[in-house]
């Protein structure tokens, strides 16, 4: 298994050295500049801003720069945040997203895995049909509807909890946590109800019944391992897409997250920015891939066994 | 006579393919065909549109402004005094587009991917999943930027960019599905037997990793629909007068509490398609799944 983790963790070094490589040339083949929106910037200006960030240098010339602050852990100054690094601002958005994240997967976990489950036991009934309703318009229900209608709800009319904000005021996290991870719930709900029927008919279950193990045991110590493999799939890109942020639940929420730091970024042409946002999310994207594909293995002996021959 | 014998058989034989067998189980769940109806009035309305649509979508009536159902507009109209029913038509076409051409090509690259990537052992594995690794790091909305800008606005490629970065996820779940299924019986019996590792992915594992597959599929075309509705708002997808569902749903909710209908309606059409394609999808499923079947 270790063997299998530092091979990984090696296959992400050209990785990410592909990832960097793309964006750095992808993003300055994209029209415009990060100063080409200011209007009242005369010629001189434009340039002196250039030649500080050495955007007047061939193109090669900025990308061995940049690789080599990268390869000390500099990202770079921010281009529209001026006198703030892109290290900054990422850490300073990071914490405020991660916790939000994490919150925002309890719910999905909670809620959807919970429901999936349930519903798998009784498939076609009345406890398939409440809860798999339930996610289904958990699905549609886009993030910058149901923002708006929890606020509704439960700032405005019953007057409950706060509308926005993050960490200001004593239950400000809930509201954004359940916007955020209710889409999620939903898919997990779907992907675990599917899971579950699929490892339901499989000939090991059948022999734990015929052991007259009492049904719970069943669900719990035979079924659920096999069951969840799909969500565990979808759980590696969600959770480094949870830990991105979001823009929309950002906006909606007023939270200092990570997610509107991004998409102004690449709105502004904020190189060093999209850049910074680029590496990190790549990061996270190997990690939790590796970490999901190891629960997988985990939760899977055949393929454990096949791992470690190698 | 002995010809007319024949045919008979064969025709027999044919009856225990597995998708006859599958429609033959779907047509008795009446939910999954209550579904099917539903969506393909839906295709059918998106496609007659321009002529069945009560008013012109372009045609604004600012005194009008935002009024509730009438006899003149049934769903009301929005705060230019534009007819709902009709911008949902219009609207509907485009996320019904967005939706299928998206999610097939999603479904296409990713089902293909994974299933390679599941089968063909560690070392190919080891490229092709790295591969969907650097694809989910690359800055999607830069990528969306880039494309409109090169190829200009142009909604099919708006629809192609989607679906290539929806068919991530796909692969993976595809990916993981095989892997379970590769050391299992029936496909060492498969091998054995002499059959092309292209003849087991296509007869023996597609086959028996459809069920998450499906489902994952009615969980696309939702979310791509929402996924155009975001870059639409954001300027990067379809511009006014041009319209979808999901583009009025963001502007119902802005405007919920004066004009509720024009978020109750979109969003009425989203969640009936969604519920359509999930109890299709769940049908489907239960028809394809030979093991859970009582028949």
């Amino acid at each position: 298994m270790w063997r299998f983790i530092a091979y990984r963790l090696l296959q992400s070094i050209p990785v990410l050295v592909v990832v960097i490589t793309a964006t750095f040339f992808l993003v300055r083949a994209a029209p415009g500049g990060p100063f080409a929106s200011e209007k009242a910037v005369i010629p001189e200006v434009k340039a002196a801003l250039e030649a500080q960030y050495g955007l007047n240098l061939p193109l090669w010339r900025q990308y061995t720069a940049y690789l080599r602050d990268l390869a000390q852990g500099d990202l770079g100054p921010s281009f529209k945040y001026p006198g703030r690094s892109v290290n900054e601002l990422i850490a300073a958005g990071f914490p405020v997203t991660a916790e939000l994240g994490l919150y925002a997967l309890l719910v999905a976990l909670g809620i959807g895995a919970t429901a999936g489950i349930i519903a798998a036991l009784r498939p076609n009934t009345a406890q398939d049909y409440v809860p798999m309703s339930a996610a289904m318009i958990g699905i549609c229900m886009p993030s910058f509807l149901l923002g708006p209608l929890l606020i509704l709800v439960f700032g405005i009319y019953l007057d409950w909890l706060p509308v926005s904000g993050w960490g200001d005021m004593p239950g400000d996290k809930i509201l954004p946590s359940i916007t955020l991870g209710s889409a999620y719930a939903a898919y997990i709900a779907r992907l675990s109800r599917a899971g579950m029927l699929e490892v339901m008919s499989q000939d090991y279950i059948r022999t734990a019944r015929a052991k007259g193990l009492p049904e719970w045991q069943v669900v719990l110590r035979h079924a659920l391992r096999g069951g969840m493999i799909p969500v565990v799939a979808f759980l590696g890109p969600a959770l480094a897409g949870l830990l991105s942020g979001s823009f929309v639940v950002e906006t909606i929420f007023q939270i200092p997250g990570l997610g509107r730091f991004y998409v102004q970024a690449a709105f502004n042409r904020d190189y060093t920015m999209i850049l910074g946002s680029t590496v990190f999310l790549s990061v996270l994207i190997v990690l939790f891939n590796l970490m999901s594909d190891i629960l997988a293995a985990w939760m899977n002996p055949r393929l454990r066994a096949q791992y470690s021959e190698h | 006579m002995s010809d007319q014998a024949i045919v008979s058989i064969t025709a027999a034989e044919q009856g225990t393919s597995l998708w006859h067998d599958a429609w033959r189980r779907l047509r008795r769940n009446r939910l999954a065909v209550c579904g099917l109806i539903v969506l393909i009035c839906f295709i059918v309305i998106a496609l007659l549109t321009p002529w069945i649509a009560p008013y012109d979508y372009t045609q604004q009536n600012l005194e009008l402004g935002a009024t509730p159902p009438s006899a003149a507009h049934w769903l009301g109209t929005d705060i230019f005094g534009r007819d709902l029913l009709t911008l949902m038509m219009y609207g509907g076409r485009v996320s019904l587009a967005v939706g299928f051409i998206a999610t097939a090509v999603a479904l296409l690259i990713g089902v293909t991917w994974g299933a390679i990537a599941g089968y063909a052992g560690p070392r190919v594995d080891a490229v092709m999943m790295r591969v969907v690794d650097i694809l989910y790091a690359l800055p999607f909305m830069i990528f969306i930027v880039l494309l409109m800008v090169v190829f200009g606005r142009n909604m099919l490629l708006l629809f192609l960019a989607i679906g290539a970065v929806e068919w991530l996820t796909m692969a993976r779940i595809m990916r993981a599905q095989v892997q379970s299924l590769r050391q299992q019986e029936f496909v060492e019996a498969a091998v054995s037997l002499g059959l092309s590792p292209a003849a087991i992915i296509r007869r023996h594992l597609i086959p028996n990793a459809l069920g998450p597959i499906i489902v994952y599929t009615t969980l696309t075309i939702p979310s791509v629909m929402l996924l155009e509705a975001f870059l639409s708002f954001l300027g990067l997808g379809v511009q006014p007068p041009q319209t979808s569902w999901g583009l009025l749903i963001s502007y119902g909710a802005e405007t919920m509490e004066e004009y509720p209908w024009l978020l109750l309606f979109p969003g009425l059409a989203l969640t009936l398609t969604l519920f359509s394609l999930n109890f299709l999808g769940d049908g489907l499923r239960d028809a394809l799944d030979v093991r859970g079947a009582r028949d």
